[in-house]
């Protein structure tokens, strides 16, 4: 019966090209989306992940208490043997020390005095000791713009747009006038090594990197780190995994009196994050209902052109003896296979579309110029295995549920009233 | 009848000038205060032990100054600040890092920061005001500090820029020596706690070597500042109150 059914549904182009074309761009606009939120989401998690929030993120409670102030001076300390500790009961997990910091970049004249001055943001990263997961991360090498990435103590990097609001250049000496762990003013100088940018408008506007142990020397920081960061084995956050590092971390360094105890976070926990990623969750699901119930009126309305249409078919296929209700589950069982194909053929020309995306990603930097949110510049989709099959709801249901709305119609034809319609 | 009111009258006009010679003006209090407070000039050596809530660590520098608008001080510990010189000149701060080689200088708001992670301000460290150039006051009443009698004066600021608007102080009736102070800003907000001890006879005038200075906006324990050593009224070579001298 199927193939009885498909061959009418080719054979009759009338019957079969508009609604698979309908039920393939509405499921490939489905598909594109829901690949493009997830990306979206994905790389705003990502980018938050590896600059900002890690995975999971250890620090003092007062210092996570008051994060945006960046309080070095309720940092961690003894961060050493907590790293050791750290790397030793989570070996898959990768673990770096961070500084975060704030304070004066100040360009001196050929006399010492200051020619020009302006406030940074600064970030202390391991950059070399030879582990260079940092530097991938921060993927500072694609983001270099003049100069090299520091090769030795007292260098640093600066972001393009802060070097030449200073009017600075590779090789020059600046100095950082910023506030020691202790509270005491700290003057450091370093000589800029390169110039970046990151892509992101907010850390674009005035950001600096430094080698970890120059900001520790700077900020009188020796054995203290604002902040641990871990990263899970996998490539994506995930929020399972996260909680089960965070269970098994609070078994190991149980509450104490210290009220510099470290602390354990999520991603999910930081930045308004895990409302972000349940707004943009609630958002797809939403995009999907709002194609389902749209292609489903569309569907309706093809439906009853089609039913018009074929007016005389069902009255004939009525006439010759046939139940109301065969034809309307021949109705639907067509509609069923539309549905597929166009599903099928409408998730390829999706994906193929976000795989596109996925690879290339569309530049919307222009458009965030002023944004001082950490947002990426270059949004990709992202496809997950969902996105195999997530355009068969729309494809399906809708195609499924406009033949059955427009379907009923053939309930109200009158056998008595048959041949006179066949004779007209 | 009125050869009794003569008496009364003139026993309480007796009584009254009495008692005003008993009980100094505000302003005659402050002045004493300054006496033995301010001088012409100050070389001393001091010591802060910065009591943070995580750790104690002690400062110690060497500080010139002249009057009330010059001002030269020479961290000698810890070996981190060693060499760190500061110069105020009126309302310009000019800060010397050994490790930088250069010479910052701060103004404006940045004064009122605290110095070396102290309880203690740029202001608070290198300021000599005379209370009695820059307040006008007024006697709340007589109270104890410790085992010593003393005036409450409540100070307002007749000039501005003084880093205090209102200041309460607890002044020694004997040796006219302020042994608690109350700092306050403009809004009323309290901003510092002083207590002041170790009160010595140096050069003639009544010295605390002691303060105890609380931020109250700050966690910790306080600032204890030490005086070491101090010379009242010794000549200074204008040099030290030049940039040249912040990196000699």
């Amino acid at each position: 019966m199927i193939r009885f059914l498909l061959k009418g549904i080719f054979r009759d182009r009338q019957r079969s090209l508009l609604p698979v074309l309908v039920a393939t761009i509405g499921v490939m606009l489905t598909v594109m989306l829901y690949c493009w939120l997830n990306g979206f989401l994905n790389d705003s998690i990502e980018l938050n992940a590896r600059f900002s929030t890690g995975h999971v993120k250890i620090m003092t409670a007062p210092y996570a208490g008051n994060i945006d102030q960046i309080p070095n001076d309720l940092a961690l300390t003894g961060v050493d043997s907590l790293m050791k500790k750290l790397k030793k009961e989570f070996p898959a997990m990768k673990w770096q020390q961070r500084i975060h910091f704030g304070g004066l970049i100040d360009a001196p004249d050929p006399a010492g005095e200051t020619r020009s001055q302006g406030p940074a943001i600064g970030i202390g990263i391991d950059m070399l000791s030879g582990d260079h997961s940092e530097i991938e991360r921060f993927n500072l090498e694609k983001s270099l713009r003049r100069g090299r990435l520091p090769a030795h103590q007292g260098e640093i990097l600066i972001s393009e747009l802060f070097s030449q609001k200073l009017k600075v250049n590779p090789g020059d000496t600046v100095t950082l006038i910023g506030s020691t762990m202790n509270g005491s003013m700290a003057m450091y100088n370093y000589v800029i090594a390169g110039t970046i940018v990151f892509g992101t408008p907010g850390m674009d506007q005035g950001s600096v990197i430094v080698d970890l142990k120059d900001v520790r020397d700077a900020l009188d920081m020796n054995d203290a780190a604002g902040e641990i960061i871990g990263y899970l084995p996998e490539k994506y956050y995930d929020d399972k995994t996260a909680e089960q590092v965070v269970t098994r971390f609070n078994l190991l360094f149980p509450p104490s009196g210290d009220k510099y105890a470290p602390v354990i976070t999520t991603l999910r926990k930081q930045n308004n994050l895990g409302q972000m990623m349940d707004q943009i969750s609630q958002v797809g699901a939403f995009v999907v209902l709002v194609f389902v119930l749209s292609m489903s009126l569309v569907f309706w309305n093809a439906g009853l052109l089609g039913g018009m249409r074929r007016y005389m078919e069902f009255g004939t296929r009525l006439a010759i003896g046939e139940d109301y209700s065969h034809i309307y589950r021949t109705m639907i069982y067509e509609a069923v296979l539309i549905g597929i194909v166009g599903s099928v053929s409408g998730t390829a020309v999706g994906l193929l579309l976000s795989l596109y995306l996925q690879n290339h990603g569309l530049d919307l930097g222009s458009m965030m110029k002023n944004s001082s949110i950490l947002m990426p510049s270059v949004f990709h989709a992202r496809i997950t295995a969902i996105a195999f099959f997530i355009g068969f709801i729309p494809g399906l249901f809708s195609t499924v549920a406009g033949t059955a709305l427009s379907g009923i119609g053939i309930y109200k034809r009158k056998t008595a009233q048959l041949f006179k319609e066949l004779e007209a | 009848m009125r050869k009794i009111a003569i008496p009364i009258i003139l026993l309480i006009i007796l009584l009254s000038v009495s008692l005003n010679a008993q009980n100094p003006s505000a302003m005659e209090i402050i002045e004493k205060v300054d006496n033995n407070m301010s001088a012409v000039s100050r070389v001393f050596t001091s010591k802060m032990i910065i009591h943070n809530p995580r750790n104690t660590r002690t400062v110690e520098s060497r500080s010139w100054s002249m009057g009330e608008n010059k001002s030269f001080t020479e961290y000698l510990s810890p070996p981190r600040e060693q060499g760190t010189k500061m110069l105020k000149l009126d309302n310009l701060l000019w800060i010397f890092s050994p490790s930088t080689d250069r010479i910052i200088q701060i103004s404006g708001h940045m004064l009122r920061q605290s110095v070396m992670g102290s309880d203690l301000s740029y202001e608070d460290m290198m300021e000599d005001p005379h209370l009695l150039n820059h307040y006008t006051g007024k006697v709340d009443g007589e109270e104890k500090t410790g085992d010593r009698n003393c005036w409450v004066i409540t100070l307002t600021a007749t000039s501005t820029g003084v880093a205090y608007q209102t200041q309460k102080i607890w002044v020694d009736k004997d040796r006219f020596i302020p042994l608690r102070k109350e700092l306050y800003a403009k809004s009323g907000v309290l901003l510092k706690r002083m207590e002041l001890s170790d009160v010595l006879r140096i050069q003639g005038r009544w010295f605390p070597k002691k303060i105890l200075f609380k931020d109250v906006l700050k966690e910790g324990e306080g600032t204890e500042f030490q005086i070491m050593d101090i010379e009242f009224n010794v000549k200074i070579p204008d040099y030290i109150f030049s940039k040249a001298s912040l990196k000699k």
